[in-house]
């Protein structure tokens, strides 16, 4: 017990827990487009995502799925066209570049996982979908990340 | 094979000091007369070559640190103006990150010649053990430093490293998410990373330091094993450690030294990526990232299992075998000179290394051997990642199958009797037999 003290300084301090949320105007990302925020010092994407992405995404639902989620968990009621995830790769933490690979969603780089327009894993190494932060709207075009 | 001393005090100084501090009598006995067997070859010399390198990285990485900066905000420009602006600051710091790869170079031998000559069989386990020890402090110590630059591969390199700890995920949930907060001290790498690790990038050389003191007791007790595998006998199959390896060492260590030097002056950036002079960006990972070459072998291994928690585990389980490889080798015959069938398993284990490291270096769903054209025309067949796989399999079957079976069925050649012999049975005779030709004509 005695040693925990020096273990726990290694875990966030208060200043690095206090930058808990963001905001961001949505109106900033045009359809097909994503933007990178950064929040609590990851990437997270916010993709304004086109029919053709959503009808895809939807698509996916029946597949073989690794980590199987429907797209309508993964986005807010009456908003599919906003996809908000952490830029993560859920293997070992690179940043998937977007619009790349066979399934249209992102390609990560590094040992090369691929995601769907949902941001859930499709091929390669990464055991879990890119996660979805906690986020709420508080207009219809701006955003609450944390 | 350490004896009593025979150290004499020659001054009244040296005897004041020998009954107080017998610091002279440890260093006469240790590196002067430590008798050493007398047919040690160059592959034995990487000793002493290791030796320097951890001298030459530690003067080299406090100046660095006088001038470095520990700082998400400040790291990478204080090291360009180590680079700019320091006097000499440039020809340091390519000592010492082309220092790390010289290091790297001569443990890799070290460690095969080991592996060759069967140094890792008893009585030297706990010698071979701590030498691991040491190793795997490299290791951490190479990837720390690495990330101190804090370009895109320092990044990159410090995320993927750390997150091989979130496989642990997969063990007991959250687990792994806990131990990658604790190492980052924060949600990502980030500046209390950055600082932890220049902490621990300053330490961990030091505690190589005191393990390589041990290493080097664990050597002089046994003494060093020798390239027949036969243990020494008596005083005649030794000499002296001075003059004899300090002299042989000396001149490795300058030949070596010679490539150092051609690296830091000619090739600076040849082991080195371009990408780790982008300053690092937590937003954008660069297209294709790789470790240093010292680590690629592992990272193929990693790269080549689909499943994120057992390809951490293949990764550390292929340094672990090293650990414990005194009791996979069941062969009491220590030096593979003798070992017609293991000599050959041991060149393909070599190659299988190298060919681990090469794949590593290329992108897993590169083309090894073309078989044919997809619809858009590139090359398909066989890819580096199912090479990695086979090289894999292999690495691990010398350890867990070739080693521990080879040793029961294997037919080795006849040993020697001692160190000397194999010298003098190679005339035939003890004694030269030259005192037959022509004696007439010798006037």
């Amino acid at each position: 017990m005695t040693a925990w003290p020096l273990i726990d300084q290694m875990n966030p301090a208060g200043d690095t827990l206090a930058l808990a949320s963001i905001e961001y105007d949505l109106g900033k990302v045009a359809e097909g487009q994503q933007a990178t925020v950064k929040w609590r010092g990851k990437p997270v994407f916010v993709r304004h995502r086109t029919a053709k992405e959503i009808a895809e995404a939807k698509a996916g639902d029946t597949a073989d799925l690794k980590d199987p989620q429907p797209d309508s968990a993964r986005v807010k009621p009456g908003k599919p066209e906003w996809l908000i995830v952490v830029g993560v790769c859920t293997h070992l933490g690179c940043v998937p570049n977007f619009g790349t690979g066979s399934y249209g969603g992102w390609f990560c780089p590094c040992h090369g996982s691929v995601y769907d327009t949902s941001g859930r894993i499709r091929q390669g190494p990464a055991p879990l979908n890119l996660a979805v932060p906690d986020y709420s709207f508080v207009s219809d075009t701006r955003v609450k990340i944390g | 094979m350490s004896g009593p001393s025979t150290y004499e005090p020659k001054t009244g100084f040296e005897r004041w000091l020998d009954t107080r501090l017998p610091i002279i009598r440890m260093a006469h006995d240790t590196a002067l007369d430590f008798p050493t067997p007398k047919n040690l070859n160059y592959w034995w010399t990487f000793g002493g070559i290791l030796a320097v390198c951890l001298v030459v990285q530690i003067i080299s990485g406090v100046i660095l640190a006088m001038h470095y900066v520990p700082n998400a905000d400040l790291a990478f420009n204080s090291v360009q103006r180590i680079m700019r602006d320091v006097n000499y600051g440039w020809m340091i710091r390519y000592i010492h990150a082309n220092g790390a790869s010289m290091f790297f170079l001569a443990v890799y031998i070290h460690i095969a010649r080991g592996m060759y000559y069967g140094s890792y069989k008893a009585p030297r386990e706990v010698l071979w053990i701590l030498g691991c020890v040491i190793y795997l402090l490299m290791m951490a110590t190479g990837f720390m430093g690495y990330v101190l630059p804090w370009g895109q591969m320092s990044f990159y390199g410090a995320v993927v490293i750390t997150n091989l700890f979130s496989a642990f995920d997969g063990i007991i949930p959250g687990l792994g998410t806990a131990i990658t907060t604790w190492l980052w001290g924060g949600f990502a790498v980030d500046n209390a990373t950055l600082n932890r690790f220049f902490s621990l990038h300053y330490l961990l050389p030091f505690m190589i330091a005191g393990v390589v003191g041990l290493h080097i007791w664990a050597l002089h007790v046994p003494g060093n094993n020798n390239p027949t595998g036969v243990e020494v006998r008596s005083k005649e199959d030794t000499v002296p450690f001075h003059p004899y390896y300090t002299v042989k060492d000396g001149f490795a260590i300058g030949a070596f030294m010679i490539l150092f030097a051609w690296f830091v002056f000619f090739a600076p950036e040849a082991l080195g990526h371009a990408d780790n002079y982008v300053p690092a960006n937590p937003l954008a990972t660069p297209a294709h990232i790789v470790p240093e070459w010292y680590f690629l072998p592992f990272y193929a291994i990693l790269r080549a299992i689909p499943d994120k928690l057992l390809g951490v585990l293949a990764m550390f389980g292929s340094i672990g075998l090293l650990f414990v490889l005194p009791w996979l080798d069941t062969s009491k015959v220590k030096s593979m000179r003798y070992r017609p069938t293991a000599r050959w398993f041991f060149l393909i284990f070599i190659a299988a290394t190298l060919g681990l490291g090469w794949c590593g270096g290329k992108l897993p769903d590169d083309v090894v051997i073309a078989v044919g054209r997809d619809e858009t025309g590139a090359a398909t067949g066989f890819t580096v990642v199912w090479l990695s796989r086979i090289l894999a399999v292999y690495y691990y079957a010398y350890f867990l199958l070739v080693l521990p079976l080879l040793g029961l069925t294997e037919k080795t050649l006849p040993l020697p009797d001692g160190i000397s012999s194999p010298v003098l049975s190679k005339g035939g005779a003890a004694v030269p037999a030259g005192a037959t030709a022509s004696p007439e004509k010798k006037g």
